[in-house]
């Protein structure tokens, strides 16, 4: 086995020395990369790439407050409705989802150019918000249930389903100016993460029991399909399987 | 302060395509080489396995693979009147990181260009006139041909499997492969791969209407082949999970696939890896590159001296380093002088979709570069005369694999949310289809690349503006050619179409192509150029710089086996010509 796979060291330096340096910080201390320099064969653990752990759906909220995440459930209620098709947007996990996706890396936008100046520009220049996912939602819910209050004198979550509705498609078309934020900022972000949520692997606590991929007739993390790229036109009649598996699996 | 690193031969900057093939091929000819990269060292071992990467949100929506915007990003505008501002998340294009680069998460489709490309210029003056190009493009030849670039893309295709079928050999045209190519010296490495129903019914029908359908060329290998360095590739199984994702089943060519499993273990190469060029060192008269200064993870800067520099990362990256170490003369759009960010150009993507009733395509059954095209309408294939324009496109149906967070296509004035979008949303799953049209993007003096007075990196340097829009003559063409694939649309009889011709302005948001190219590109003239055909820096006869940056201007056409032809063209001449002259301008 060859351990040529050391830290860099054009001149000596060790992996110890360059964890050691305080000049990490140009890049950022939290940063888990370290420069290597490799040779011969790489040396690597198998799998170690790899590790994306489900979400333990039952562990109650990481990032929302329990009102949040109230509003959060009732949005998604009506964005994904229970019909003839599916189960709810909430009941699927959406929420749980996003809320997940919120107390990590994306919630922070940890991995995207935050640096200013902030300012608007042109639709074609895209997002410009200085505000993060977290901050969107945190502002965004806020607003809205001031708004609710103040307008039908309950929160978002206490109208019914008619009156969420309504007030989904005001947002979505500006028709409500929502306070502290900017409401298509507000509205794409929840609306996107709700699909995300609906229609990611389980893995990330949405998409409960695979219903949306149940739903479309997507066979999910499959691999091969050399036996079936030529049957044409023709149901194929595949049942979904996610990265963890699928329930009928277990005895 | 770098500290100085002990020299050596040949230190190359960006280990995807370019730098990996151009690394191996120093490294061959007994140089001692050490190859740089800003991002990890990638292994489909570790990095990409059966199991999980089949993770739509991981790698397509959170882009995993993708240069993270924090670390380095672009800034935009439509034109010099507007302020440009960053790209925060990637939406147009998607740059890689890491080795293999882009060419990890690509599709793998590998066409060549067509002889005619190479002499764009000289082409349609003698064919339309010697004033027939409009002033608004500035397109110009290559300053080589097609007898020099036919052996490399040939060595590009045995590096990569690519599979296919060819149309035209030097020994004569076959049936059934593009009919529009150059002539080849060998077939494609492997057979074309196996077809879903979507481009089979499209050839069914492009067939009928007199066209010539062929399987699109892929880097996606169709059974199992063992490529010249001996490194095995296995056949592609239709995952679906193929653009924007790495290929855990080897199938899919990349550098790390295909040549750095066989480079790393060579004694004379060494890689450096989360380690981030800051900018190319000259000696005083600029006439020598005499190495690179990079910061690694730590922050520590080290400058690595070398006879001989190459610089082979995206686009994007070979441009600003190029301006940040003061290489060449940075382009003015109004004197329109200078070089180094001229005539950088894009792709001009459209496409129609398809919705049918009785059919089901089965749309999770898929790949990057699975499909069947046509090329009647692509660069000159068909008579430009009267027309308003010049250019075209490959016209072509290559399902990538229907993942349901981004694929789920929904006929206008469908809601986005709420039963009505649910039921239509299950109803069209699977029984659309669309046909695309990657039509080529002609440069002009208004589309250039340079460095934002304001947005700056991580680590202070400024970062990369681009200020483009499509030109009159793209958007016509992008009229014509759509309209022409919309016929071939209706006849095959889909309940509803609806037609998508890239319109104005560039839109940053919605993905189009990774393919950005230009902005120091290659010529037989230093006043229009910044390398030579060797892809050598005009006056820094010992840099070399490599990649899609070289193209004048953009073919109808996907350019990664361009790219690969060009590290392989950079390696014959550093090899074959500049060392029995070093530190000279090769002149053959």
């Amino acid at each position: 086995m060859s351990k040529k796979n050391d830290t860099a060291k054009p001149s000596g330096l060790t992996r110890r020395e360059l964890l050691g340096s305080s000049a990490a910080l140009l890049i950022g201390a939290s940063s888990p990369v370290q420069a290597l320099t490799v040779r011969g064969t790489p040396e690597w653990k198998p799998l170690s790439n790899n590790a994306v752990p489900p979400v333990d759906t039952d562990a109650g909220w990481q990032f929302f407050t329990d009102d949040e995440a109230a509003t959060v459930e009732a949005i998604v209620e009506r964005l994904i409705p229970a019909d003839d098709l599916s189960m709810s947007g909430k009941d699927a996990g959406c929420a749980v989802f996003i809320d997940r996706q919120l107390a990590g890396a994306y919630g922070g936008s940890e991995r995207l150019y935050m640096h200013g100046p902030f300012q608007d520009g042109t639709p074609e220049q895209g997002d410009q918000s200085a505000l993060t996912p977290q901050q969107r939602y945190r502002l965004g819910l806020g607003a809205l249930n001031d708004h609710c209050r103040n307008e039908h004198g309950a929160t978002f979550a206490e109208l019914s389903a008619e009156q969420r509705d309504q007030l989904l498609t005001q947002l979505e078309g500006e028709e409500i100016q929502l306070d502290d934020i900017d409401t298509l900022v507000f509205f794409e972000i929840v609306l996107q993460n709700t699909m995300e949520g609906f229609f990611a692997d389980p893995l990330y606590g949405g998409n409960r029991d695979m219903v949306s991929w149940k739903m479309l007739g997507f066979p999910g993390a499959r691999y091969d399909y050399r036996d079936y790229v030529e049957r044409h036109n023709e149901d194929l009649g595949f049942e979904p399987v996610s990265i963890g598996g699928r329930p009928d699996w277990q005895a | 302060m770098a500290t100085k690193l002990p020299p050596t031969d040949a230190v190359v900057v960006g280990l995807g395509w370019a730098g990996a093939i151009i690394a191996n091929e120093l490294v061959d000819a007994g140089l001692k080489v050490v190859g740089v990269e800003r991002g990890p060292w990638r292994d489909t071992a570790k990095d990409f396995n059966i199991a999980s990467v089949t993770d739509e949100l991981r790698y397509s929506q959170r882009q995993e693979l993708m240069l993270r915007t924090a670390q380095n990003t672009i800034t935009m505008r439509n034109n010099p009147s507007q302020t440009a501002l960053p790209m925060r998340k990637w939406g147009s294009f998607h740059p890689g990181n890491g080795t293999g680069g882009a060419g990890n998460h690509w599709a793998g489709i590998t066409f060549r260009f067509q002889p005619e490309e190479f002499r764009l210029r000289s082409h349609l003056e003698e064919r339309y006139g010697a004033d027939s190009i409009p002033e608004e493009l500035s397109l110009q030849d290559w300053g080589t041909d097609w007898s020099e670039m036919e052996p490399f893309y040939d060595a590009f295709e045995k590096i990569a499997g690519t599979s296919g079928r060819a149309g035209n050999l030097v020994s004569g045209k076959q049936a059934g492969g593009n009919p529009f190519e150059g002539a080849r010296s060998s077939d494609y490495p492997t057979p074309p791969l196996r077809q879903p129903y979507s481009p089979t019914l499209f050839a069914e029908t492009a067939r009928e209407m007199g066209y010539q359908p062929f399987p699109v060329p892929s880097s996606l290998v169709s059974e199992t082949y063992t490529n010249p360095l001996g490194v095995t590739m296995g056949p592609c199984t239709f995952c679906g999970f193929c653009t924007n994702y790495g290929c855990a089943n080897y199938s899919k060519a990349s550098a790390i696939t295909t040549v750095l499993p066989a480079l790393i273990r060579k004694n004379n190469f060494e890689a450096r890896t989360h380690c981030e060029v800051l900018r190319v060192t000259t000696d005083s008269d600029g006439r020598r590159a005499t190495g690179i200064v990079y910061v690694d993870s730590a922050g520590r800067q080290w400058e690595q001296p070398a006879e001989i520099v190459v610089i082979a990362a995206f686009t994007f990256e070979n441009v600003r380093l190029m301006l940040t170490s003061n290489i060449g003369e940075a382009y003015d759009p109004t004197t329109r002088r200078g070089t180094t960010g001229r005539n950088y150009a894009y792709q001009t993507a459209n496409s129609v979709q398809l919705f049918f009733d009785d059919k089901n395509f089965n749309p999770f059954i898929g790949a990057g570069a699975v499909g069947m095209g046509i090329d009647e309408f692509n660069n000159d294939n068909f008579d430009h005369s009267g027309l308003g324009f010049f250019g075209g496109g490959s016209t072509r149906v290559t399902p990538i694999g229907a993942t349901p967070i981004q694929a789920r296509p929904t006929p206008p004035g469908t809601p986005r949310w709420g039963s009505r979008w649910k039921r239509a949303t299950v109803d069209n799953y699977a029984s659309t289809m669309s046909i695309g049209c990657e039509a080529s993007n002609y440069s002009s003096p208004n589309n250039y690349l340079s460095l934002d007075p304001t947005y700056r990196d991580r680590l202070g340097r400024p970062l990369l503006r681009i200020t483009f829009d499509f030109t009159d003559n793209d958007l016509r063409m992008a009229q014509y050619v759509t309209e022409k694939t919309a016929e071939i649309a209706r006849r095959m009889n889909p309940r509803e179409i609806v037609a998508s011709p890239r319109i104005g302005p560039w839109d940053g948001r919605p993905y189009q192509s990774s393919h950005v190219v230009g902005g120091f590109v290659m010529g037989a003239d230093p006043g229009t150029s910044s390398v030579n055909k060797y892809l050598q820096v005009w006056d820094v006869p010992n840099l070399f710089v490599v990649g899609a940056s070289a193209f004048p201007q953009n073919p109808g056409y996907n350019p990664t086996g361009t790219v690969g032809a060009l590290a392989f063209k950079a390696a014959d001449g550093i090899i074959n010509h500049y060392l029995r002259s070093p530190g000279e301008m090769i002149s053959t």
